[in-house]
């Protein structure tokens, strides 16, 4: 695993100059995912806003080879290179070593490119999909998607007079992952640079399809500082909102477990206006539900990783 | 292995994937809809002999088929594809792209109707749905002109940085047996040589970002230049028609031209229905009616001018189509090719047929019934809104 420093010395496959917002964790996902890697990969990104953030014509932010096709089929698109290249080594007209990374959000992974992901897992491609996952259609303006944790403001799913946010619970995307069977699913997340790079080097290090679900806040959508995303990440994992963990070969391993030091959801919350609602004093109840919802599957996870 | 040239019997479905057998693509990616479904499937057959080197994937859906295509031919292969009806409607989304991205990919496309009601039979309004999609479109008579398409097609589609659908009336020339003449395989690769992409993906000396987002300040230039791709193919596709004539000894062009140097009315028409025709056209010749068939092959790009000079020294002519076009007035071959004579001095009074969809059979006898009224032009436009006469339907 690289150290900070030689990340740092390390070429910039994802550049500066794009169009994200200040504090964007989206495009801190792609610059953390492409350092772990020796730049030999193609990407292929689904539509939405790292998409439209960073090719706008004439420029780019991608020194890398870089497809964007449509919404929902980053998966299939990435698996029809992935396709062409061991075809044309196959036939010996090509030699060199590349690597394919798809990148979708929650809505072009969890929602619309469902399907299409599926798919190319269980065709068993050599490729990495990276999905960021910042919790809503955050491009065409922070719509609820079914990764929108419960009781969040959305534009479609708006805390009202009489609904507070959305009402359902989020789908557990990364367990549907690890019920294809393929050789590596890890959750990671924005602000723990360490595990994300090295997860991504092990994803690449292994034949076939692999997945990584990386936990990205969302600083125009969330509504925090754009100086705190970092901080909103740490505190996703802290809260036990977001588990650190990989699946390698179906077996499970806690990459972080603050035991006795697990902070209490309402402070990964509070700082995010999308959740000011839940703190009127008649959401109490919403508030300790949410509470009750993340240890309950804190201790399922422990559970998950023990058993395996 | 073909390895002389060979007569054989084979349907449509069967030519076709002997053709890509014979083409051996670098990707085909595709997954089944009746009733192109054998394509695939015979084709998988090669694949697991060990006949083609072909990387095969097997995809969940026709978008995901359209979207591996896409990344395969963008990475820098020579892919395929085959589909129909529901299928291309669902690989719908991604044809723009595929063209836009100037992608040659060759896809045999079965045809048949659109659900709903659903139903597996031929019509063409499928492809007439994406007849804009920047996709060059040939409809075939039968197999023989399908199995020769399909590999010309990788060659204009190459040569015009465009991709090509290559049409055939599903059942009637997908499912029937005909005679092909097949071309022997060394002959094929010698003819079709090795795909070489001016950009790749996988191209380790350049990078590139592909299919970035393109605003008001670009949009327009760019969509020009797939346009001007479309209205130059013409001159390509001229070229390795002549080509393939010297080659391998077959006839093809924009459109076929049947009894008609010194017809008087004559009937526009696509696909298999034309075999059909030209029995009609012989026996009203046998009267001595002076009648002919024109017989469309490629729709896209239009071959507007040429067209419009063939059709403008008749005096009447009957647009036969197989897809409608709702409520247009007419239906799209018909809208197409009279926009086309707009404006020409000499133009035939028209009429427009719509026929057979959902698989309604056609006779010789409704054909000539055609010609009939064409010759005493008894169908005058009655109605400015509906102008269009429906075939074989019950009232």
């Amino acid at each position: 695993m690289a150290t900070l420093k030689e990340l740092a010395k390390k070429p910039e496959y994802f550049t500066n100059g794009h169009r994200g917002c200040a504090g964007c964790g989206a495009a801190i996902v792609a610059r953390h995912v492409l350092m772990a890697t020796d730049g030999n990969v193609v990407v292929a990104n689904a539509t939405g806003c790292l998409e439209v953030f960073s090719t706008i014509f004439p420029f780019t932010a991608w020194n890398v080879p870089f497809i964007h096709n449509a919404f929902e089929n980053a998966a299939a698109t990435i698996s029809g290179v992935e396709a062409c290249y061991q075809s044309l080594k196959a036939q010996k007209r090509y030699d060199k070593e590349v690597k394919f990374i798809a990148f979708g959000g929650d809505g072009g992974t969890y929602d619309i490119g469902l399907q299409a992901l599926s798919g190319a897992m269980e065709r068993g491609h050599d490729m990495l999909y990276v999905c960021y996952d910042n919790g809503a259609y955050m491009n065409t303006g922070i719509q609820r998607s079914s990764a929108t944790p419960k009781g969040a403001n959305t534009t479609t799913a708006p805390a009202g007079k009489v609904e507070q946010g959305k009402t359902q619970k989020r789908k557990d995307f990364t367990a549907i992952l690890v019920a294809h069977h393929i050789p590596y699913v890890a959750q990671a997340v924005v602000g723990d640079w360490a595990d994300l790079t090295r997860k991504v080097e092990k994803a690449l290090s292994i034949k076939g399809p692999t997945f990584i679900n990386v936990f990205q806040p969302c600083r125009l959508g969330w509504g925090y500082e754009p100086s705190r995303t970092i901080e909103m990440g740490r505190l996703a994992k802290e809260t036990c909102f977001w588990p650190v963990f990989e699946v390698e070969n179906g077996v499970y391993k806690l990459n972080y477990n603050p035991k006795d030091r697990k902070k209490p959801i309402t402070e990964f919350l509070k700082p995010q206006s999308r959740f000011k609602h839940l703190f009127k004093e008649e959401n109490k109840p919403l508030l300790e539900e949410i509470q009750k919802d993340v240890d309950q599957e804190w201790q399922r996870m422990l559970k998950i990783c023990e058993a395996t | 292995m073909v390895d002389k040239n060979l007569t054989v019997a084979k349907t449509g479905n069967e030519a076709m994937a002997e053709a890509m057998r014979q083409i051996n693509p670098d990707v085909v990616a595709a997954y089944p809809i009746t009733p192109a479904t054998e394509i695939a499937q015979i084709f998988a057959g090669f694949v697991a002999d060990g006949l083609v080197h072909t990387e095969f994937v097997r995809v969940e859906s026709e978008h995901s088929a359209m979207s591996a295509a896409v990344g395969a031919a963008a990475a820098g292969g020579r892919c395929m594809t085959a589909t129909s009806s529901q299928g291309l409607m669902l690989m719908s989304e991604i044809l723009p792209i595929a063209s836009a991205l100037r992608l040659p990919i060759v896809m045999p496309e079965v045809n048949r109707t659109i659900a709903g009601p659903i139903n597996i039979h031929c019509d063409h309004s499928d492809t007439m749905f994406v007849r804009d999609s920047g996709w060059m479109q040939v409809y075939c008579e039968d197999a023989q002109e399908a199995y020769d398409s399909v590999l010309m097609g990788i060659k204009i589609a190459e040569k015009a940085m465009l991709p090509m659908m290559v049409s055939t009336d599903g059942f009637i020339i997908s499912h029937c047996m005909a005679r092909v003449d097949l071309i022997p395989d060394e002959d094929v690769t010698k003819y079709l040589g090795q795909y070489k992409p001016e950009t790749w993906l996988l191209n380790p000396d350049k990078k590139i970002t592909l299919g970035g987002l393109d605003l008001q300040d670009y949009y327009f230039e760019h969509k020009m230049v797939a346009i001007d791709a479309m209205y130059k193919s013409k001159a390509i596709i001229k070229e390795c028609c002549e080509e393939f004539a010297g080659k391998f000894g077959r006839n093809y062009d924009f459109f076929e031209s049947y009894e008609m140097d010194d017809a008087e009315t004559a009937i526009l028409a696509m696909g298999s229905v034309c075999g059909t025709a030209k029995v009609a056209v012989d026996n009203l010749r046998k009267d001595g009616k002076k009648v002919g068939l024109v017989r469309m092959r490629v729709f896209r790009p239009f071959p507007a001018e040429e067209l419009a000079k063939t059709l403008s020294n008749l005096k009447t002519l009957a647009i036969m189509d197989r897809s409608d076009a709702m409520s247009a007035g007419e239906a799209p071959l018909a809208i197409e090719t009279k926009a086309a004579l707009y404006g020409r001095k000499k133009q035939p009074k028209t009429h427009n047929y719509v026929f057979g969809l959902g698989g309604r059979d056609i006779k010789v006898e409704e054909i000539e019934d055609v010609y009939k009224e064409m010759l005493d032009f008894t169908q005058p436009e009655k109605n400015f809104d509906r102008k269009v006469t429906y075939l074989g339907v019950r009232e």
